[in-house]
């Protein structure tokens, strides 16, 4: 059991959570990522990094309520723990010193983009941040981010806050605005990813982004996480998470992504249906 | 008690006399096929204890004692049959003990036919005597009997310390072997499982998963420390286990899985065979929803690959509700590595066969999903490395078959996470440790290997005798009387 220690709701259906996992928070460098079990029936699910204390032996995980077991994972509260934590996995982010980059982050990505934003600014890079969401209400974390970062950029679908618009709108708007960018690096939902890659691509500009497509095992043995890049077959778990956005066959993941979608809502259906009172309780 | 016993070896002394061999083994109670090709129960009952005695009854005791010699951890296997056939199973499960901490697992999946059991007198004449179920029996009466069965002797501890690495067979038996010897064991599993293939690998209907766990639970009985969720490599590297423990063993297996690199191989509804038993064995997929991983088998499912873990596959589909289930094998029947017991329960269960058959690429539909595969004809050439013919396409007979899912089982290769992060450790060109067959002993000092990691994909038995072996030279390093 690895216990839960902090949890906090940060955005309807982003929570984050801070864990106890000395083993993991021993090795962990930014951009890698666990995989997590909730309980005996649950899935093996992968979740970046969002943070992690040596010292205390802890990890912080933020993400997004999907399915059945983060369902069950967002009803927990400290004092309780998960069954499974491993890792870290994945290789570590690719930190040099690129000049002008450009840390664009969505949903559960702002929490994972918190540790590899801090590692390009200590690098002497100079950062600019891109938050996007639904709408202000989907924000959180803008002070973490500053503070890992030179420059903050807000962006909300509504246009309730900050930029009307998305990351990639920004990122144009800095392309137009005739802005120097040595390097883009995108995590957040796969789609966001994608628009990301769509807006820098006829520019040139370098862009990475963090691919966590469905896992089982994450140390390489299933192959369930493969993607295809530049043509050539690659494992996220162990070639990645970071690939190149140019290069990812990005229909081919998105329609991997929702390959079980029928069997993610009946599974949830049923878990609810015997469950609700949890529910009501929260 | 001791009365019953004499008046038990007088019977046995007259029937001696008059002896008569008897050739044909006493058949194992199976589920019928039609019920357990739609249920995931285990497929063999099992003997009953008269059973047992029965079957235990045609061992000739051979003074050469032959099915020793064949088995990789070499079990007195006429002393248990002869304490089997006298009831006395307290007794036949101590001996097979002495020398095998896992045969409720043994039992079940070793390929006897090849080893013991292809040494058996018997075999010249008749059918040899029935040693895996026997083996089977015993653990199973163990398991029944729990109180009944005395702890093994362990020698006095050393305080030398070991790390293990990996909880699949090579794994286990080395660190009950060495536990047993007085040094204190820790074994680092990477999956929130122990047992490795034994749990990911092999289906419930074969091997089922509490009696792995029972059998972990005996070799941590024996004082082994397991540590879960820990991947060597990541979570540590095998010189920082160095620096705590005396000596490491590498058990880490061939996990990775081999693809066709043919185009489509990347559409939804194709799974390697790893990731299709992982989901089905390890995360009980055939169980959802009530567990909450998925697997998704269409009516038509092509599995590509001839070996044991094609058969699972194959079988798994069959059970999660395929209406037809396809082994496509680019060889001959004759060529086919799967054991014949596996291809004949298979077979009778009504999986589907199409030899000399290679897909050359996947065709998806508009959403991506995987509809049809292109195959070709093959016939056999030359004998290539392996010494099997070598199957060569015929050109122009390409063909459609329709199928809604594909699992490629065509084998697996080592993970390199430990080589690439362990400075001194040899690899071959196939990405297996470099490792000295009698002693387990790597290039690296302090540091032993066995199993798949060493050999390539093989079975649980060699990699439990690997582990033996290795289990032996580590303790005479630790204690001083070997170099290393």
């Amino acid at each position: 059991m690895y216990g839960i220690l902090e949890k906090e709701k940060l955005a309807p259906n982003v929570i984050h959570f801070k864990i106890e996992a000395p083993a993991v928070a021993r090795k962990a460098r930014p951009g890698q990522f666990v995989i997590l079990r909730v309980d005996e029936k649950g899935e093996r699910i992968p979740m970046s990094l969002a943070g992690w204390d040596p010292a205390r032996g802890t990890i912080d995980i933020t993400f997004l309520v999907v399915g059945t077991s983060t369902r069950k994972l967002s009803l927990l509260n400290p004092g309780a723990g998960v069954l499974n934590v491993a890792g870290p996995f994945g290789r570590p982010a690719e930190v040099e010193h690129y000049g002008e980059v450009v840390c664009a982050a969505g949903c559960f990505g702002v929490g994972a983009i918190l540790p590899v934003a801090a590692a390009l600014k200590e690098k002497g890079n100079r950062v600019v941040a891109v938050m996007e969401g639904r709408s202000k209400a989907f924000l959180f974390w803008e002070d973490r981010l500053r503070a890992v970062s030179d420059e903050l950029v807000v962006a909300t679908g509504d246009g309730s806050l900050g930029r009307k618009g998305w990351a990639n709108d920004v990122i144009a708007d800095l392309v137009n605005a005739g802005r120097r960018i040595d390097r883009v690096i995108a995590v957040g939902c796969t789609f966001m990813m994608m628009e990301c890659s769509k807006a820098t691509r006829s520019h040139g500009i370098p862009t990475v982004v963090s691919l966590t497509p469905i896992m089982v095992d994450g140390t390489g043995m299933c192959g369930c996480c493969r993607v295809q890049v530049g043509g050539q077959t690659r494992f996220a778990c162990v070639d990645g998470p970071e690939f190149d956005g140019h290069q990812v066959d990005w229909d081919l993941l998105i329609s991997k992504q929702k390959s079980y979608l029928d069997e993610e809502l009946r599974s949830l259906n049923l878990w609810e249906r015997a469950n609700w009172h949890k529910l009501m309780a929260r | 008690m001791a009365a019953d016993r004499e008046n038990g070896l007088a019977e046995e002394k007259e029937t001696k006399k008059k002896k008569v061999v008897r050739y044909e083994r006493v058949p194992m109670p199976k589920q019928e096929p039609e019920v357990r090709r739609r249920n995931f129960n285990e497929v063999a009952f099992g003997y009953t204890e008269a059973l047992a005695r029965d079957e235990a009854d045609r061992c000739l005791q051979c003074k050469k004692r032959p099915c020793t010699e064949g088995c990789p951890v070499n079990v007195d296997i006429p002393e248990f049959i002869a304490a089997v056939k006298e009831g006395r199973f307290e007794e036949a499960v101590r001996i097979l003990k002495r020398k095998n901490s896992l045969p409720g697992i043994c039992g079940r999946v070793c390929p006897q036919e090849v080893q013991c059991e292809s040494r058996c007198t018997l075999g010249r004449k008749g059918t040899p005597v029935a040693i895996g179920r026997l083996e089977r029996f015993c653990a199973d009466w163990a398991l029944a009997n729990r109180d009944r069965v005395e702890s093994v002797e362990k020698a006095p501890p050393t305080g030398k310390r070991v790390a293990v690495v990996g909880s699949g067979p090579a794994g286990l038996t080395a660190a009950s072997d060495l536990a047993l010897l007085g040094h204190h064991v820790t074994i680092f599993e990477a999956l929130h499982a122990a047992g490795g293939v034994l749990v990911y690998g092999i289906p419930e209907f074969r091997l089922p998963k509490h009696i792995v766990q029972a059998e972990v639970e005996y070799v941590r009985s024996l004082g082994v420390e397991l540590v879960l969720d820990f991947v060597v490599g990541r979570a540590a590297t095998v010189d920082e286990l160095l620096a705590e423990y005396d000596a490491v063993f590498l058990g880490t297996g061939a996990g990775l899985p081999m693809f066709l690199n043919i185009p489509g191989e990347n559409l939804n509804g194709i799974y390697s065979a790893n990731e299709f038993l992982t989901r089905v064995n390890l995360m009980k997929a055939y169980l959802f929803p009530e567990y909450d991983t998925p697997v998704k088998v269409g009516r038509r499912v092509a599995v590509i690959g001839g070996g044991n873990v094609a058969m699972d596959a194959s079988r798994c589909a069959l059970r999660l509700g395929a209406e037809e289930v396809y082994i496509v094998y680019r060889r001959s029947r004759a060529e086919m590595p799967a054991r014949l017991e596996e291809v004949e329960n298979a077979e009778e269960e009504g999986v589907h066969f199409r030899f000399l058959t290679n897909p050359v690429r996947f065709i998806g539909d508009e959403r991506d999903w995987v509809k049809a595969m292109e195959c070709i004809e093959m016939e056999l050439g030359e004998p290539d490395a392996s010494g099997r013919r070598r199957p060569v396409p015929k050109p122009g007979s390409e063909f459609v078959m329709e199928v809604d899912t594909v699992i490629v089982s065509l084998g697996t290769t080592p993970n390199p996470l430990i080589a690439q992060t362990t400075p001194g450790l040899e690899t071959t060109r196939r990405g297996t440790l470099v490792a000295d067959e009698a002693t387990g002993k790597t290039t690296k000092r302090r540091v032993w290997a066995g199993g798949d990691i060493v050999t390539g994909a093989a079975t649980v038995i060699s990699a439990m005798g690997a582990g033996r072996r290795a289990s032996r030279s580590i303790d005479a390093f630790l204690r001083g009387l070997e170099d290393f």
